[in-house]
Parts: structure tokens; C-alpha cells; sequence
């Protein structure tokens, strides 16, 4: 049961749900304390090692209710650094999760849209991660498993404040909903700065592929709600669902727009970008996710007709370094990375290893 | 105000540089603004909700002044104080909501915008919770119908109030 190596990639990389072409992921969030013990950062060896072991007997009663699979209960501690960054890559857990681990786990569902991040800052938070626009679906999801947990443990709750956690920022619903959108269009015609900023205005926020403090690289921006509390889940859900349909549209039209004003720019762009990723030796990170993103525009435009978009996605998770480690099945030093990581994209792309 | 640039359009943003100490100050439509450069989506990144949260609490008063308690605060369950949360902008446990109440009040209001839990409760006691909710809204109907000089229909809101009150017991 503490197995770490999942058998495939997680489901939210499959390229399917709804406006998957630019929605690579809709991801919700609740946060939720035991009562009676103190939050994660206070506890002493006694109560945190309480915490992991009552955790471990509810994720065992979690697969009674047979929804979530053969769920797995994964100490921290007992897997390696680079199976713990591989966590954080594929959003299974957070920056902070994967860090000073002695007391920390993580739940799995066996498809992995669900993952409960045991003594981060609140003792549990269980997340939920699907393909595309499916703010709804995730948050029915991520109801039930709250639902089920329930009945092992009980959740400090305060009736005017409603779940108690360790931040005043996250009390009440403790819910936080987040889109991760592709908006290559968009920075390329030079709008995304204004179509993100008054999102800000709405009392949502704007961030890079990893969370909190990450750089948008690769033109991937997350969005989500700021505001926890005084509003109810389904409120929050649906303000953040149409703040995202309205950058659906603004991203279609810089893209139709594109295909009308620069049409041999474009095509140039995105054949290049297909054009180095097929043939390159040497690969960085950096690069590998800047080139993706102008695969996946150009997929997305119908430029690109032989590529599909479930492996531009899953290329974005697998050219980062602890994957290509964890493929590789031992350290690399940065240079084989790039090495590892030119040739994995090639194969992925389809290309022959002697073209 | 008319933008500093192409003196047609209303001017939307106004910044003010410093430069060497000189400042001079700009005041641009969003089209012109586009143009020159001058917006810049910034994404923060060493940004962080704690700090924010920090800086909050210390907020109306002068730099290095704490917010005027005379005694710090101490959670009776956890032992954390008000001065460990104004500092980490963590608590310390679920108890800690209570024991500084009158303090966090205004924070959640700054960050929320509202300070009352409307969302999901938990299963269990969540039948009182719903029926307290439902009293409460039962009420607000019975404060308006007498407002309205409405009597049958307030008679008939309180009698259903008390019905529900007397099946909480």
C-alpha cells in the first residue's frame, strides 16, 4: 500500500474533458482539520505521528466505498526525493508537501484524480485534479471523498466560520478551485496581461504552472479563487467557471485572429517549434516546455495534424527532471537530463531514432 | 483627463516613475499604454499569502508599532499568541478562532469581505446547523411580513418557527 510508482500517468493529462484544447486542468481543493489537535506546524513527534496513523486508517476506510479504487496511503518518508518531486510534477502534491517529510503522506486514488495531502499546513486536503473544464465534476468529487472521510474522522467546524484552518485565508468552505489554462494566443498578440489583470479584479488570482510563487512558463497560467468564505462552493465554482469561459472566448479569438492576420508567421512558428523538438540532442527544460506550447498551438489551430494533443500534454509532466529521472531509474546529472529528455521527446513525437 | 500620448482617448492609467529621484508622471489610455510598453503583468513571484497576511495585521499602525494590545493574547488549548500568528500569519489551532476573536474579525473581513460561513457543513450536527439557518431565514420573512403590516402571514411564520424550534429539542 505504500507503494509510490503508479502504473500510468495521472488522468488529468489524457487531454479530455471539456475546451481541453486550451483547459489542460480544473483542480479543486478542500482544506480540513481534525478537531481537538493542534494544526500541522504545532505538532510535537506523538501527535503528528497520531495524525498519519488516523489518516492512514480512514484512507483504508475509504476503499469500503469502492468509488476511489484501491486507494494507497504513501509516507513521505519512505519514498525517495525524486519520487516525491515526481509528485509535485504531476500536481499530486504541493512544493511545500515534498519538503521536511518525516511526517507527512499522501493519499492516492488508484486513477490519482484524487490526492489527500496529509500534515501540509492544514492536516488534510484533498485535492481534486480532471482533465479540462470540469470545475463542477471536481468539486462533487472532492464533496464525496470529504463525505467519506467524514465518517472516520471529525473536522474542526465552527458554525460562523465555518471549517478551521490554519490560515485565516483558506476558513470557511476551505475550498480553492483553480483552471490551469494554455493561452499561447493570447501572449502572442500581446493581451494576456489585460485579460489577467482584471481577473484580479474579481477576486480571483493568477498564477504559474506550479502554484504559488512560479513563473508562467510555457504560456500556462492558473486561476483561482481568492475568497473562501461567505460564499457557498457552488458559488465560488460557478464565478470562477464563467471568468474562465470568458478567457475561453478572448484566447479563440486571438487565435482566430492570428490564423487571419499572420497565418505564414504562425505556421512558421509552430512548424519550427515541431521541427527542433523532432531533431534536437540536447534539450533543456526550459526550452522543451517553451516548444510544447507552440506544438500545442499549433495542434490546436489545426496546423499540426500528426500530433496528438494527449502527447503534448503528457510531455509537458515527462520532460521535467524528475521524471525523465525516474524513467531513467537513476540520478542524472543535468546534461544527461537534456540528453534523456531530447530523446524522449522524439520517441514520443514518433520519430525514428536514426532520422 | 486626456492621455499624455495620443490626447484622444481618456487616460485610464496614471503612474508615477521615480528616476533619480526626479518623478514625473504619466497618464495614458490602456491603447497607448499597450504601446509604449507600460503595462507589465508582473506575476510576483516572491510573493506570499503569509507575508501578505503580515502585513495586514500590522496595517493603520506606525512602522514598528504592534497593533495596541496591551496583553498578548494566549490560546488557553495550544499556548500559541497573538503575536506568533500576527508574525507567521498562521494559527495555532481550531480553539484559536475563539480565543482571538475580536482580533481576527476585522483580518477575516479585509480578506473575505464577509466573516459568516454560508458554504457546506459537516454531516454530523448538520441538521441543527440547517434548521438554525432555516430558522434565521424563517425570521428575516417574519421581521419583513410585519414591516408590511402582513399579520396572517407573520402569525403563520412564527408559528412555523416555533414548530421548528420545538423539533430541535
Amino acid at each position: 500500500m505504500s507503494d509510490a510508482t503508479p502504473s500510468a500517468m495521472p488522468r488529468w493529462m489524457d487531454g479530455t474533458g471539456a475546451s481541453a484544447d486550451i483547459v489542460l486542468s480544473s483542480r479543486v481543493r478542500l482544506a480540513r482539520n481534525l478537531e481537538g489537535v493542534p494544526f500541522p506546524h504545532l505538532l510535537d513527534q506523538r501527535q503528528a505521528t497520531e495524525v498519519l496513523a488516523a489518516t492512514r486508517k480512514a484512507a483504508l476506510e475509504l476503499n469500503k466505498f469502492g468509488f476511489l479504487g484501491t486507494v494507497r496511503f504513501v509516507p513521505l518518508a519512505e519514498v525517495t526525493p525524486v519520487e516525491r518531486q515526481v509528485l509535485v510534477e504531476e500536481h499530486l502534491i504541493s512544493p511545500a508537501q515534498a519538503k521536511d517529510v518525516q511526517y507527512k503522506a499522501v493519499i492516492l486514488s488508484q486513477a490519482e484524480e484524487v490526492s489527500i495531502m496529509v500534515n501540509e499546513e492544514d492536516h488534510l486536503r484533498i485535492q481534486c485534479l480532471l482533465p479540462g473544464l470540469q470545475l463542477q465534476e471536481a468539486w462533487a468529487l472532492a464533496s464525496r471523498v470529504d463525505d467519506a472521510l467524514e465518517q472516520a474522522m471529525t473536522f474542526a467546524f465552527s458554525e460562523s466560520r465555518g471549517y478551521l484552518t490554519a490560515c485565516p485565508t483558506n476558513v470557511g468552505t476551505g475550498l480553492r478551485a483553480s483552471v490551469m489554462m494554455h493561452l499561447p494566443a493570447l501572449v502572442l498578440t500581446n493581451q494576456a496581461a489585460r485579460a489577467l489583470n482584471s481577473v484580479g479584479q474579481l477576486g480571483l488570482t493568477v498564477r504559474g504552472l506550479y502554484g504559488e510563487g512560479t513563473e508562467a512558463i510555457g504560456n500556462i497560467f492558473q486561476i483561482s479563487n481568492q475568497i473562501t468564505l461567505g460564499r457557498a462552493e457552488g458559488e465560488i465554482i460557478d464565478h470562477l467557471s464563467a471568468v474562465v469561459a470568458k478567457i475561453i472566448d478572448h484566447e479563440r479569438q486571438a487565435a482566430a485572429a492570428l490564423l487571419r492576420e499572420a497565418r505564414d508567421q504562425v505556421e512558421d512558428k509552430v512548424s519550427r517549434a515541431l521541427g527542433i523538438l523532432s531533431n534536437a540532442r540536447i534539450m533543456t527544460s526550459d526550452e522543451a516546455i517553451r516548444l510544447l506550447s507552440d506544438v500545442r498551438l499549433g495542434v490546436n489551430m489545426g496546423i499540426l495534424t500528426k500530433v496528438p494533443l494527449k502527447a503534448a500534454n503528457e510531455l509537458l509532466i515527462m520532460t521535467r527532471p524528475a521524471y525523465l529521472q525516474r524513467l531513467a531509474g537513476r540520478e542524472l546529472s543535468p546534461f544527461e537530463r537534456d540528453l534523456q529528455r531530447a530523446a524522449l521527446i522524439r520517441t514520443k513525437l514518433g520519430v525514428r531514432q536514426t532520422a | 483627463m486626456l492621455c499624455d500620448e495620443c490626447k484622444k482617448r481618456p487616460a485610464t492609467f496614471h503612474m508615477t516613475k521615480v528616476v533619480n529621484n526626479e518623478k514625473t508622471e504619466l497618464h495614458l489610455c490602456e491603447q497607448c499604454a499597450r504601446e509604449k510598453g507600460e503595462i507589465q503583468f508582473s506575476m510576483e513571484p516572491d510573493f506570499s499569502i503569509h507575508q501578505l497576511l503580515a502585513g495586514l495585521l500590522n496595517y493603520g499602525g506606525e512602522a514598528g508599532v504592534q497593533p495596541a494590545l496591551e496583553k498578548d493574547v494566549v490560546c488557553g488549548v495550544c499556548g500559541s499568541t497573538y503575536d506568533e500568528f500576527a508574525r507567521t500569519g498562521r494559527l495555532g489551532c481550531s480553539h484559536c478562532y475563539e480565543e482571538f476573536e475580536d482580533q481576527l474579525e476585522p483580518i477575516i473581513r479585509r480578506v473575505h469581505g464577509a466573516s459568516t460561513h454560508t458554504g457546506k457543513v459537516p454531516k454530523r450536527g448538520a441538521r441543527s446547523l440547517m434548521v438554525k439557518r432555516e430558522v434565521q431565514s424563517i425570521r428575516n420573512q417574519l421581521q419583513a411580513a410585519i414591516a408590511h403590516e402582513d399579520f396572517e402571514l407573520a402569525a403563520k411564520l412564527r408559528d412555523q418557527i416555533k414548530a421548528m424550534e420545538k423539533g430541535q429539542e
